[in-house]
């Protein structure tokens, strides 16, 4: 095996046993002493990035409509549109437009967060301390991921479906009665539970990459640089993945 | 007690520290002086872990650090306060937080115990003031004070400080140095000072060790010090114009 190859192996599996303490110590950062610090993850997490995810959402939906509208109207099929994006929305655009934007915004602030403390030594002072820093930093980044991942989806979910009614009824003639009656017809719970399924894997997912290039993160600003990008990098390829693997799992 | 037995340390290929052997006792202000990449940071470090020995042993008492692993490592580095370089302060705490941060991670003290003990160590460092502010308000020293207030707040038996005068003006560093001074007189630390200052290491210091590429010169008290015959010794108080012993024994008596 290539030095390379080992080399990822080895990162994989070090940021394994951190994923792994950071959930064990769930408990003791959710008690009531603690908890400010996962509700001020959750905000960062959720509340601040609203912005972006509503017109991210809102142009995935139009731009959905649209392409899948102009399509089926050449079979008189426009009606469709309501089904078309919602199932899409709820399987896989939903979860999947979510989590990278949150991978690019949420997570690579936190790698840089992280790795700023590294090269400054904060994070030696917490060790001295005889605090945890996995304890202190990562579990509540991944609480918040995990609990907000789910929320801010079905958010992504909802105005990507409303964005898609627009178009049908500004461009296609679809109404918004008609848009609604055809995507409850056709979407399944299932589509939803899948999708939920996959943010909290995203989530997961994303902050297990942002904390572990914080905490591996060398050579003062210039390697903060390179920690943030790999955030957003590694954590693209692994959403990817991952998110082919579980509609596989789901849809055969 | 802290004890170094035929420390070893490579970093980057270069010998860091080789086969060091020294003791300190309970109570004393053992000042490690040195140039820089010497060894001085690298020592300190390996008193709490933060780096381990290639070979060698480090004690802190009848404990083994360089060996400890979990639980005993905590309980160890419980034994400690480090004043960092930097002074290593969390950015988005303010002040208050962050010298009670051990506190309300580890003890299960009530919110206002904290608050108090945090405000009495901030008194201790002349920072009562400064409780609401965030480091990025503070200048260099009373970061450096901030940082200390937080080495003090679990009323540690052992201090290390690393560069704790390094980039301030000569009044802040005095400051510091009475600060380091009187926490071994009103609390009968341990302190382990590591410095390029040889004004601060002949006032504080009960003890001066001078590391030259990984290998320990001289350690002797600052009357010896100045007298040393040892070529590194003499060349780092020429440097710094102390040729007599004048000017320590002024800031001294002072």
């Amino acid at each position: 095996m290539g030095r390379n190859t080992l080399l990822t192996l080895r990162n994989t599996g070090i940021a394994m046993l951190m994923l792994f303490e950071a959930f064990r110590d769930i408990p003791y950062m959710i008690s009531i002493r603690h908890r400010h610090d996962v509700l001020h993850q959750q905000f960062l997490t959720a509340i601040k990035s609203l912005g972006v995810i509503t017109v991210v959402a809102l142009f995935t939906g139009m731009i959905l409509a649209l392409q899948t509208g102009l399509e089926l109207r050449r079979f008189g099929q426009e009606v469709y549109i309501g089904s078309a994006v919602t199932v899409v929305m709820l399987r896989e655009m939903g979860p999947f437009m979510t989590a990278l934007i949150i991978a690019a915004s949420v997570g690579s602030a936190m790698s840089a967060q992280i790795g700023t403390m590294t090269v400054s030594e904060e994070i030696s002072a917490l060790e001295v301390m005889a605090i945890k820093p996995v304890r202190y930093l990562v579990t509540p980044r991944l609480v918040a991921m995990i609990t907000m991942m789910p929320l801010i989806t079905v958010y992504t979910n909802i105005i990507g479906v409303v964005g898609g009614a627009v178009v049908g009824q500004t461009q296609l003639g679809v109404s918004i009665t008609a848009y609604m009656d055809n995507a409850t017809q056709f979407a399944e719970n299932k589509d939803l539970y899948v999708g939920l399924l996959k943010s909290v894997i995203f989530g997961i997912i994303i902050a297990t990459v942002a904390c572990h290039q914080g905490f591996s993160t060398t050579q003062g600003a210039v390697g903060v640089g390179r920690a943030t990008r790999k955030t957003v990098v590694v954590s693209f390829l692994i959403i990817l993945t991952t998110g082919y693997m579980i509609t596989r799992l789901f849809y055969q | 007690m802290i004890r170094f037995e035929q420390v070893s340390k490579r970093l980057g290929g270069r010998i860091v520290l080789d086969e060091i052997n020294y003791t300190i006792e309970p109570g004393e202000t053992f000042v490690i002086v040195g140039a820089s990449g010497a060894g001085k940071s690298v020592s300190l470090k390996h008193m709490v872990r933060l780096l381990s020995p290639d070979s060698g042993r480090v004690w802190v008492g009848e404990d083994c650090v360089s060996e400890a692993r979990g639980d005993n490592l905590d309980r160890i580095r419980e034994r400690f306060g480090f004043l960092f370089q930097s002074a290593a302060l969390m950015q988005w705490l303010n002040v208050g937080d962050n010298v009670g941060l051990p506190l309300r991670m580890k003890k299960d003290m009530s919110d206002d115990a904290i608050d108090e003990l945090v405000r009495e160590k901030l008194a201790m460092v002349n920072l009562a003031e400064a409780f609401e502010k965030h480091p990025g308000e503070l200048s260099g020293g009373m970061r450096k004070r901030v940082g200390l207030a937080r080495a003090i707040i679990t009323d540690p038996e052992i201090i290390l400080y690393d560069e704790p005068t390094s980039g301030l003006d000569p009044v802040t560093s005095r400051t510091i140095d009475q600060l380091i001074d009187r926490l071994r007189v009103e609390l009968g630390v341990t302190s382990i000072v590591v410095t390029h200052d040889l004004h601060s290491a002949l006032a504080i210091g009960t003890r001066i060790a001078m590391l030259n590429e990984g290998k320990m010169v001289e350690v002797a008290t600052p009357e010896e010090f100045v007298k040393s015959k040892n070529e590194f010794v003499q060349g780092f108080l020429a440097a710094q114009y102390i040729t007599t012993r004048g000017d320590w024994e002024k800031a001294e008596s002072a």
